[in-house]
């Protein structure tokens, strides 16, 4: 065997080959398992309120608070994290993702107080996704405006 | 104290470990090694607001708790060695604030209980008849601190380490009858170029082998000089590397080789991963554990290396590698 501490490139080749790899088809499974679940939960949620007779925008805002709610609710009861370590991307990507990475720095940084703590630390996590979401969502209006000169016509 | 070879101090009047404490968290007490440790909590907050007041109270009753079991009264006690891995070591002075001894605060990431354990020995073979040395980690307060809230619903890579809950101190005495600290062997910093903070036993597997190597040549010994050669915490991952490191230098180690972090957890019931990490790692299961074996004559002459990774949340941002860090220290009957 040749020395893998000759260079680091040969250190880090050696380690790559030496460590295990996170079980993908395992994660795969479960993400589209519980992230199913998920969703199906807000079609339930989606169908019911539309029965009701709300219009479908209202539904869907009614879904996205419910699961926003739960998800937080969770978060709360330290049940999330289980969810999560299991789920991974299936429970990451849904809204129930969003409001878990927000609610869990609140909780953590209680500590340091509510300004600085909760205020100044909620946003640590989620922080990334509302700047470069809200960035990409101003572009992605900026070039719907000059391609289509009729939503101008439409303003 | 003389200098043997590059790096090795050799004790003339080697100091005896006199007496071992150890306090671990509620995953800690539900490991292999928990009829070992001193105390067992049940909560990582032990009645206090924050974890970071947990992690200091943790490490204030272990020294309380050693300096007991060593019957030395705290007069008698000249100097107190000790760090921790949050910001500038508060849960040591935070938590050593009103023992009344002189502090030298130890920073080495999780390679500061075997740094402290050296310091405190130069310390005696100086000036000291009575020195403590302890250090201590907090899963929760080390997660707030380099990686995500606990509460986020993300998984952990089979690389990665838990960090051990806890905290490990011992007396160090100029007259005893063992087991003794006959050598010391301070580490180089190595840095192999490993980024991936979720892969630290890679990244400091590197300096556990240069350390262990210089050992050897410093003193003449081989491998199978040492009933046991333990590192700080390389976890699985770490493991294997330094064992097939070691071996193309030209030193086999499996057969009398293992690692803190390895000890700790019970890999498939507990859900570690690689392991277990941080400074209270090696300190708990060197006070609990490994000490246990030397009074019983298990073992007779021990190489303790702890390993640390001297990394901080912001120079893993910035995309810096992780330089690492091993201390060895020979203890002997």
């Amino acid at each position: 065997m040749t020395n893998p501490l000759e260079t680091k490139q040969t250190y880090q080749n050696y380690v790559d080959q030496k460590s295990p790899n996170s079980p993908i088809l395992k994660n795969c499974f479960w993400a589209f398992i519980i992230g199913g679940i998920i969703c199906t939960i807000g079609q339930i949620i989606l169908n019911i309120c539309k029965e009701r007779g709300l219009d479908t925008q209202t539904s869907g805002t009614i879904v996205s608070i419910i699961l926003i709610g739960l998800a937080a609710f969770l978060t709360g009861l330290n049940l999330f994290n289980k969810l999560g370590k299991i789920a991974g991307a299936g429970s990451l990507i849904p809204i129930t993702g969003f409001a878990n990475s927000i609610v869990s720095p609140a909780m953590e940084y209680k500590s340091e107080g509510y300004v600085m703590g909760v205020g100044g630390k909620m946003f640590t996590v989620a922080g990334p996704v509302l700047v470069f979401g809200i960035s990409a969502s101003i572009l992605v209006g900026i070039i719907y405006l000059i391609f289509n000169t009729q939503a101008i016509t439409l303003v | 104290m003389e200098k043997l070879g590059k790096q090795t101090i050799k004790f003339n009047n080697p100091p005896t470990i006199t007496a071992t404490a150890s306090i671990v968290g509620p995953k800690e007490s539900q490991g292999p090694l928990a009829k070992y440790f001193d105390q067992t909590l049940d909560d990582e907050f032990w009645g206090e607001k924050t974890w970071e007041k947990a992690e200091s109270k943790i490490i204030k009753e272990t020294v309380n708790t050693v300096v007991t079991k060593s019957g030395i009264s705290s007069n008698e006690i000249d100097c107190l060695f000790a760090g921790d891995l949050l910001n500038q070591c508060i849960s040591s002075s935070f938590g050593l604030r009103e023992v009344g001894v002189p502090f030298f605060g130890v920073f080495g990431a999780c390679s500061t209980f075997v740094e402290s354990m050296s310091l405190g020995a130069i310390a005696i073979e100086g000036f000291a008849e009575n020195v403590v040395c302890a250090t201590s980690s907090h899963f929760c307060s080390a997660e707030k601190q380099f990686r995500f809230p606990l509460e986020l619903g993300n998984q952990r890579p089979q690389t990665s380490q838990w960090t051990v809950t806890g905290a490990g101190a011992v007396v160090l005495s100029k007259n005893g009858s063992g087991p003794f600290i006959t050598h010391i062997t301070p580490g180089k910093i190595v840095d192999m170029g490993i980024k991936d903070a979720n892969n630290m036993g890679a990244a400091m597997a590197p300096a556990f082998v240069d350390t262990l190597i210089t050992h050897f040549l410093d003193t003449g010994r081989n491998p199978s000089y040492y009933d046991a050669i333990i590192s700080g915490d390389l976890g699985h991952v770490g493991k294997e590397i330094a064992i097939d490191l070691a071996k193309t230098q030209g030193y086999n180690i499996k057969s009398n080789y293992n690692d803190c972090g390895v000890l700790i957890f019970d890999k498939n019931s507990q859900d570690t991963h690689s392991g277990g990490s941080g400074c209270a790692c090696c300190g708990t299961v060197f006070s609990g554990y490994l000490f246990k074996q030397l009074q019983e004559k298990k073992y007779k002459k021990i190489l303790l290396i702890a390993t640390g990774a001297l990394t901080n949340s912001t120079t893993s941002q910035q995309g810096e590698s992780i330089p690492g860090i091993a201390h060895a220290i020979s203890i002997e009957l």
